[in-house]
């Protein structure tokens, strides 16, 4: 791993009144890596994130984003750094259209070429033709999609992508592994994704949690192999 | 672009026609229309933070008696021209809603109605209590001879029509180019989901923030209007009531459209008008209107106006 650093933590915890949903993590994403993050339910692989989005705030440790200590700053401020971010759980405005949808994204970014910008993310996750909809008149697939496009529109730095697949169907899946592919390279991505077919097929390299800790990282192909990944998930004693 | 013309051109038509009313209808309608426009700015201002933003406050009448009062006061004690006394209440008008924004906007939901509705209560008491300048409940009259503004008499019927129609103007041309902003853009974006504007990289509280205070100058503008054209200052324009009445235009009317506030403010105080003359349960009937109203147009009159037919209204 000889690449740029894009971003770090060290020692990054967050404590819930006495649990620790997320434990001293050090994790390094190199910057054009396509990373995934995966774990059993409830090993903190959404409090992780949060907290370098900024929606959760830390209780110690430290978040470094393209060179810059960005622990204490609040989400917003992060997101205009060059993050973008997907919800585990859609997030649109539902009663705008989607061409409004990924404008307010656009904007936020950059004030330029707007239309343009929007119409090629659209492009980009096939729904062209679908601007002038109202977003909450969409499938789930699509609004999930939008979601997506929504990201793609700010040319993040960092896309941060909480469990994207979920809910879509097979045919749509295949679309979004081709779309992450497509942007590998020029955006550093982090997924979080129970899908495995989908972290085995897009992810350049796997970090495991569970309880909260940093259980294993590798290739999908180490990962795949690792005894103590498949201990985690199957529950199974390996000793 | 096309949004921001078409916008421009439809409030332009609107005041042409405001300005036509005067020489059709008769003087009593006319000084009617007068105060509605005034107290359509007010409606306006706060259509911005509720209908736009989407956050209801049930204090504004402390930014309408603001204003009021920042004209009426420097015009009373310190014997300013009406143009100095604009700028007092206009600049009262930022400082206070400034500094309530700052503050109530540590709240959301339930609690910021709370918290606006107990700032305006405070701001009427300190009006009551300091009584010895502002005559408290009583109010004082600003006299004719003071509301000469440039050399125009506006106790004048006509004077005071053109006067608030040129305040009205203003104030929706610059709603209009607001709202079609990328400003007024992501105030829609909070209002329909906070975290995701956040979550884009807004810096919702400040965007929050600002909307107060266009929202508060606006209803304080409307404030001092209504004391330089009305000649009269009085405490019971800081009560709750007061922080309802634009509440009620703007449901009524239709939250989130540019000329929702407008339609409201006429239809309430003609209802009110009307339904006093056949009776003096007029309250009844105007409730039992709201009701139906809230009931078969939920969205007000512009909001289902804009559902219906006219897809573009702003």
């Amino acid at each position: 791993m000889a690449a740029v650093t894009l971003l770090s933590t060290s020692g990054l915890t967050k404590q819930y009144a006495g649990l620790t949903a997320v434990n001293q993590v050090d994790f390094e994403l190199p910057a054009g890596q396509i990373r995934a993050l995966i774990g059993p339910n409830g090993a903190g692989k959404s409090t992780f994130v949060g907290m370098l989005s900024g929606r959760i705030e830390s209780s110690t440790g430290q978040v470094t984003f393209d060179g810059k200590d960005i622990t204490k700053l609040p989400a917003h401020r992060r997101i205009s750094l060059g993050m973008a971010y997907t919800f585990q759980i859609t997030s649109i405005f539902a009663s705008l259209t989607v061409h409004e949808n990924v404008a307010l994204a656009a904007r936020r970014a950059s004030g330029r070429k707007v239309p343009e910008r929007v119409k090629d993310a659209l492009t980009r996750v096939n729904m062209a033709d679908r601007r002038t909809h109202i977003a909450s008149d969409l499938s789930y697939g699509h609004q999930r999609l939008l979601e997506i496009a929504m990201g793609l529109v700010q040319s993040p730095k960092l896309f941060i992508l909480d469990e994207p697949t979920q809910g879509l169907s097979s045919s749509e899946i295949d679309a979004f592994v081709t779309l992450i592919k497509s942007i590998a390279g020029a955006t550093t991505v982090l997924l979080i994704e129970h899908n495995m077919d989908v972290v085995m097929a897009t992810a350049d390299y796997i970090t495991v949690l569970n309880f909260g800790e940093v259980l294993a990282e590798g290739t999908p192909q180490e990962i795949r192999d690792s005894a103590e990944v498949q201990a985690a998930y199957l529950g199974t004693s390996h000793a | 672009m096309k949004d921001q013309l078409l916008t421009g051109v439809f409030h332009l038509l609107i005041i042409a026609l405001m300005a036509g009313l005067y020489f059709i209808l008769p003087e009593y309608h006319s000084g009617v229309l007068a105060r509605v426009m005034v107290l359509a700015v007010y409606a306006m201002g706060y259509n911005i933070l509720f209908g736009y933003t989407g956050l209801l406050s049930l204090g504004h009448a402390l930014f309408f008696a603001t204003g009021m009062y920042g004209l009426g006061l420097a015009m009373q004690h310190l014997d300013v021209t009406p143009s100095i006394g604009i700028l007092c209440g206009l600049g009262a008008a930022v400082v206070v809603s400034a500094v309530i924004g700052f503050l109530a906007l540590r709240t959301t939901g339930v609690a910021f109605m709370i918290v606006t509705l107990m700032f305006a209560q405070a701001g009427y008491l300190i009006i009551l209590w300091l009584g010895e300048y502002t005559r408290g409940d009583e109010g004082f009259v600003i006299q004719q001879s003071q509301r000469v503004l440039n050399g125009v008499d506006l106790s004048q019927p006509d004077n005071r029509y053109f006067a608030a129609l040129i305040l009205f103007a203003i104030s929706l041309l610059l709603i209009g180019w607001v709202v079609r902003s990328g400003f007024g853009k992501t105030l829609v974006a909070i209002r329909e989901n906070e975290e995701r504007a956040r979550m884009l990289g807004y810096n919702v509280h400040r965007h929050k923030w600002l909307a107060v205070i266009i929202s508060g100058v606006l209803a304080g503008a409307a404030g001092a209007a209504y004391a330089l054209l009305f000649g009269y200052v009085g405490a019971t324009f800081a009560t709750v009531q007061y922080s309802i009445f634009p509440l009620l235009y703007v449901l009524l009317g239709g939250a989130g459209t540019t000329i929702g506030p407008l339609i409201g403010t006429v239809f309430m105080y003609y209802l009110i008008d009307l339904s006093s003359q056949i009776t003096s349960a007029y309250l009844l009937i105007a409730g039992v209107a709201l009701i139906l109203l809230t009931l078969f147009a939920p969205q007000g009159l512009a909001g289902e106006l804009r559902k219906r037919v006219f897809r573009w209204l702003p």
